[in-house]
């Protein structure tokens, strides 16, 4: 191939010229290609511009909007705030019960509710359980758009349990409406409590075997190390949040630093990446903190277990929720990030504004900050790490 | 076999003996497909926890031929701004390129469709027109995604292709021929005397040259999934390039001839090293069990365990990069074969 | 220089290592029985609380209408007759004496979220979600259930009594205010206490 060098830019206006070692002047321009919306990998409706040198990535620019369905205009029209919460469920279908939650903690908040202490280890159960749910999903499509299939179903496998467990609770397995504002829809039933020791039980054996088939594997190491690196500053000055924050060591957890709930009395703790296998804050380190994550919540779900006392779960749900003219915004962790809600409410039974703050959102405009000088096998890496979920992104 | 054949009397002497005998390996190549479409099934449904199909026959037995069908009956699309001559051609290049190999096969010690003295030498090269009509099939799709495909994944073939012939270079400098018939006779002594472990070489020759020979067979073995474009080295098929890398414009009939001839290359790739390294159609047993209707079983379960091995290998490992792919090739596979290339020769010399 | 050298050891010994390891965790799952069911020869056993189809016992309606206003996508269609004194149209099983015909109780089971919101108001408990999951249909028109069993004469005959006795009460309040007006006329002297 013949050796090309770039003029300096005072002798040359257009830099995409080269001139080649024979004297000839030669064009070189980036191929823009699209990816997307049909993608092959799992991640939803996401049109990524690729503007392509070759093979190395120049820029990332994400479409989104695809699956925009007007959550916030919806949850205006609604008659009451407690119908707002299936629309919240089916915002980050991945996580509903997270969802669910931070939205009726934003509207007990503004209404000065205290919820009984069975409510709130129910309800932090729920939660952990639903966060191994949504990483186990994470997980297994980053394997597969790694080219590691089996995985993804031995999760799906595991994943199973933890929707018996939901459907055995409140009827349904993806989305709940199961927190309510003031206490949760159903109390746990009588065999609740020994099938989800159970479940704890079953699943750390299996995490163990992820590691060894996927986490540890030396092509996926190869694959996902030094791949795709967000800087502690560039992903604070970003807002990112949840295991994007944390693979890049900032040691930052919303159950921890701005407390919420019972989670400040239990026993856990942050896990954060260190670049064990590359340098921090690759997609290997965003990894491994969701694995490690996983074993956390099992620790807090038993602890919760144990924990649980005898009370009335529907006694703090008010009959009728009318809150007094104000705002508010109130965050939670949610398997992606902090997921926020600001209510606007103007004393009437129906809210007058709702914004939330998605985290996988937040966590995809930084994609294309990191994603410069990647090749496109790279790329999938890196949108598989970052975990978005298009029913956020979009709302 | 041919003697066999020979004697039929329509047959005798006329072209129709070397067209019935070219059209062995050919029913043979179909059936194997269909058999191994259906073990790939299943067994990747049971290492992933999971039933196939269960409803086409009992346990799905009859699935592959309903695919066959449905590929048989689908439309032949064709790009409109595609080159159709070299659209049509290039399914059928991939399988002459498979299809060819088996010629020099020794399915039995009484049928080799060609029993040419420099067997192997000819196996590699007639592996190689396999590059070219994946490179025609990528540029003649018009399709940007399809080239980046049949680029990457002729880059891959013909890098692997060193590897793959420095291994088959260890086992022919311990038999000493380059006809595999000649190099699985000399195996027929039993497990002990098949070349993976040593071969029929004197005890203090044979365990020197042990690790080495075993180093070369799994080398071969990696060189192999590498040619057939299989995970982990299937980057050119998948993910990023959508669909099916240098596949995507292809449907119908002519994509159920690259879904055969992959399969058949599978088998090409996994008879090679099983005739090489571990006896061919030789008996482990020595005396016991052998033959030639024998000799043809044990050739096919040897093909058919190195190919459960490469299915087992797809559906555990994730995949290489290609950057990874090529290194893995140039820095890892020649530097140690061409080690064990050097110790075999030093040790057969002394 | 030792370090690249080193790496590349390692890198190639940690490569085989951990793909040895990958190979024996996906082997013994071929011997290990598989979780799928064979669906529809079997099928899961769902719990009691399990939330699918709904289904409205139209004999224990009341026609409060608090399962239209509850429901987040408006599936729920209810009109209401209001029933004269003379009628008995009975009582729910939980109780509840039924004052209101109900001549049209439509889901449209398409757009139903099945959040379950529409079963805690009601005061009879006559909505309720069953473990149905198996109604898809051909025409999505036949997706919509008309609950209501009210046939079209009888539904006339109901507004007919409620428009004549609708008709009795205004003509009765007509009557009551002209006879209040008469009696004001003819006793002009009796002046009512100023109204406070």
């Amino acid at each position: 191939m013949p050796e090309t060098r770039i003029l300096p830019t005072e002798y040359v206006t257009d830099p995409n010229l080269r001139v080649t070692s024979s004297g000839k002047t030669i064009r070189s321009e980036e191929m823009i290609i699209n990816m997307g919306p049909q993608h092959p990998s799992t991640h939803g409706v996401l049109r990524l511009e690729l503007v392509l040198d070759g093979e190395i990535v120049m820029d990332v620019i994400p479409h989104i909007g695809y699956l925009h369905r007007c959550f916030e205009k919806h949850a205006e029209h609604m008659t009451n705030y407690q119908q707002v919460i299936p629309y919240a469920d089916r915002m980050d279908y991945l996580a509903s019960m997270n969802n669910d939650w931070a939205y009726a903690l934003a509207v007990e908040r503004l209404m000065k509710i205290e919820v009984p202490e069975r409510v709130e280890y129910i309800r932090i159960i729920m939660a952990e359980l639903q966060r191994i749910a949504s990483h186990l999903v994470a997980l297994g499509t980053f394997g597969i758009d790694m080219g590691a299939f089996t995985p993804f179903l031995w999760m799906f496998r595991d994943r199973e349990k933890i929707l018996d467990l939901f459907e055995m609770t409140c009827g349904a397995r993806l989305l709940y409406n199961y927190v309510w504002v003031g206490g949760v829809s159903h109390d746990l039933p009588s065999q609740f409590v020994d099938q989800a020791k159970a479940f704890c039980r079953y699943l750390k054996p299996k995490i163990k075997e992820y590691n060894d088939l996927l986490t540890y594997n030396e092509i996926f190491v190869r694959r996902t190390a030094n791949v795709g690196v967000l800087p502690a500053d560039v992903a604070i000055n970003y807002a990112c949040s949840g295991p994007m924050l944390r693979g890049s060591g900032v040691n930052w957890d919303l159950r921890r630093d701005d407390p919420y709930s019972l989670y400040h009395t239990l026993e856990w703790e942050v896990q954060v990446g260190k670049g064990e296998v590359g340098t921090v804050g690759d997609c290997w380190d965003r990894f491994i903190v969701k694995v490690r994550e996983m074993e956390e919540s099992l620790r807090i779900i038993e602890q919760a277990l144990d924990r649980l006392p005898e009370g009335n779960v529907q006694s703090a749900i008010p009959k009728r929720i009318r809150p007094e003219a104000g705002e508010i915004y109130v965050r939670t962790e949610t398997p992606r990030g902090e997921l926020g809600f600001y209510i606007i409410s103007d004393g009437t039974a129906s809210p007058s504004r709702v914004k939330a703050r998605g985290p996988a959102f937040v966590n995809l405009s930084v994609i294309s900050e990191i994603s410069k000088g990647a090749m496109i096998a790279d790329l999938v890496a890196i949108v598989g790490s970052i975990d978005i979920v298009l029913g956020e992104v979009d709302r | 076999m041919e003697e066999l054949l020979r004697s039929i009397p329509i047959l005798g002497e006329s072209i129709l003996l070397y067209l019935v005998l070219a059209a062995l390996p050919l029913v043979f190549m179909l059936l194997y497909a269909l058999v191994t479409v259906w073990v790939e099934m299943k067994v990747s449904a049971h290492i992933q926890d999971r039933l196939a199909y269960m409803r086409t026959g009992p346990h799905g037995v009859a699935q592959p031929i309903a695919d066959v069908l449905k590929l048989l009956q689908k439309e032949n699309t064709v790009p409109a701004t595609a080159d159709k001559f070299l659209h049509a051609l290039s399914p059928y290049l991939v399988f002459a390129g498979t299809y060819g190999a088996f010629a020099a096969i020794p399915f039995s010690s009484a049928y080799i469709g060609s029993n040419i003295d420099l067997g192997v030498f000819y196996l590699v090269a007639v592996s190689s027109i396999v590059v070219v009509g994946i490179l025609m099939a990528g540029w003649a799709s018009n399709n940007k995604w399809s080239l980046f495909g049949a680029v990457r994944s002729a880059a891959q073939i013909i890098s692997y292709e060193i590897p793959a012939a420095l291994a088959i270079l260890v086992a022919v400098m311990i038999s000493e021929s380059l006809n595999l018939q000649v190099v699985s006779r000399l195996q027929q002594g039993g497990i002990q005397d098949w070349i993976v472990f040593g071969g029929a070489l004197p005890l203090t020759q044979k365990l020197l040259v042990m690790p080495f020979t075993i180093i070369a067979f799994l080398m071969l073995l990696i060189a192999g999934i590498a040619e057939v474009n299989r995970t982990p080295f299937d980057l050119p098929e998948a993910e990023s390039e959508l669909v099916q890398g240098y596949n995507t414009e292809y449907s119908g009939m002519r994509f159920a001839v690259f879904y055969m001839a992959e399969y058949a290359n599978m088998f090409v790739v996994a008879a090679i090293a099983a005739s090489l390294f571990l006896g061919g159609w030789a008996s482990p047993f020595g005396e016991f069990l052998s033959g030639p209707i024998w000799g043809f079983v044990w050739i096919v379960a040897k093909g058919m365990f190195i190919v459960f091995v490469q299915i087992w290998v797809r559906w555990t490992l994730p995949r290489l990069r290609v950057d990874q792919l090529m290194y893995t090739a140039w820095k890892v596979m020649i530097p140690a074969l061409f080690l064990c290339v050097f110790a075999v020769g030093l040790i057969l010399v002394l | 220089m030792t370090n690249a050298v080193s790496d590349y050891f390692r890198t190639i010994w940690k490569a085989i290592s951990t793909i040895a390891i990958g190979l024996k965790t996906t082997f013994p799952h071929l011997f290990t029985p598989s979780v799928t069911l064979q669906y529809p020869d079997q099928k899961m056993k769902l719990p009691e609380r399990v939330r699918n189809r709904l289904y409205v016992n139209i004999d224990d309606c009341i026609g409060c209408d608090q399962c239209s206003l509850a429901c987040p996508v408006d599936c729920i269609t209810i009109e209401t007759i209001k029933s004269t004194p003379d009628q008995d149209l009975g009582v729910t099983s939980t109780g509840h004496k039924k004052r209101l015909h109900v001549p049209q109780f439509d889901i449209d089971i398409a757009k139903c979220c099945y959040c379950g919101l529409c079963v805690y108001p009601c005061p009879t408990e006559c909505i309720v979600m069953t473990d149905v999951y198996e109604f898809s249909e051909y025409d999505r028109h036949n997706l919509v259930y008309n609950f209501s069993r009210m046939v079209p004469q009888d539904i006339e005959t109901a507004k007919a009594k409620l428009k004549k006795a609708e008709e009795e009460a205004a003509a009765k309040k007509a009557a009551a205010a002209a006879a209040k007006a008469a009696s004001a006329d003819s006793a002009p002297g009796q002046s009512k206490p100023p109204a406070s």
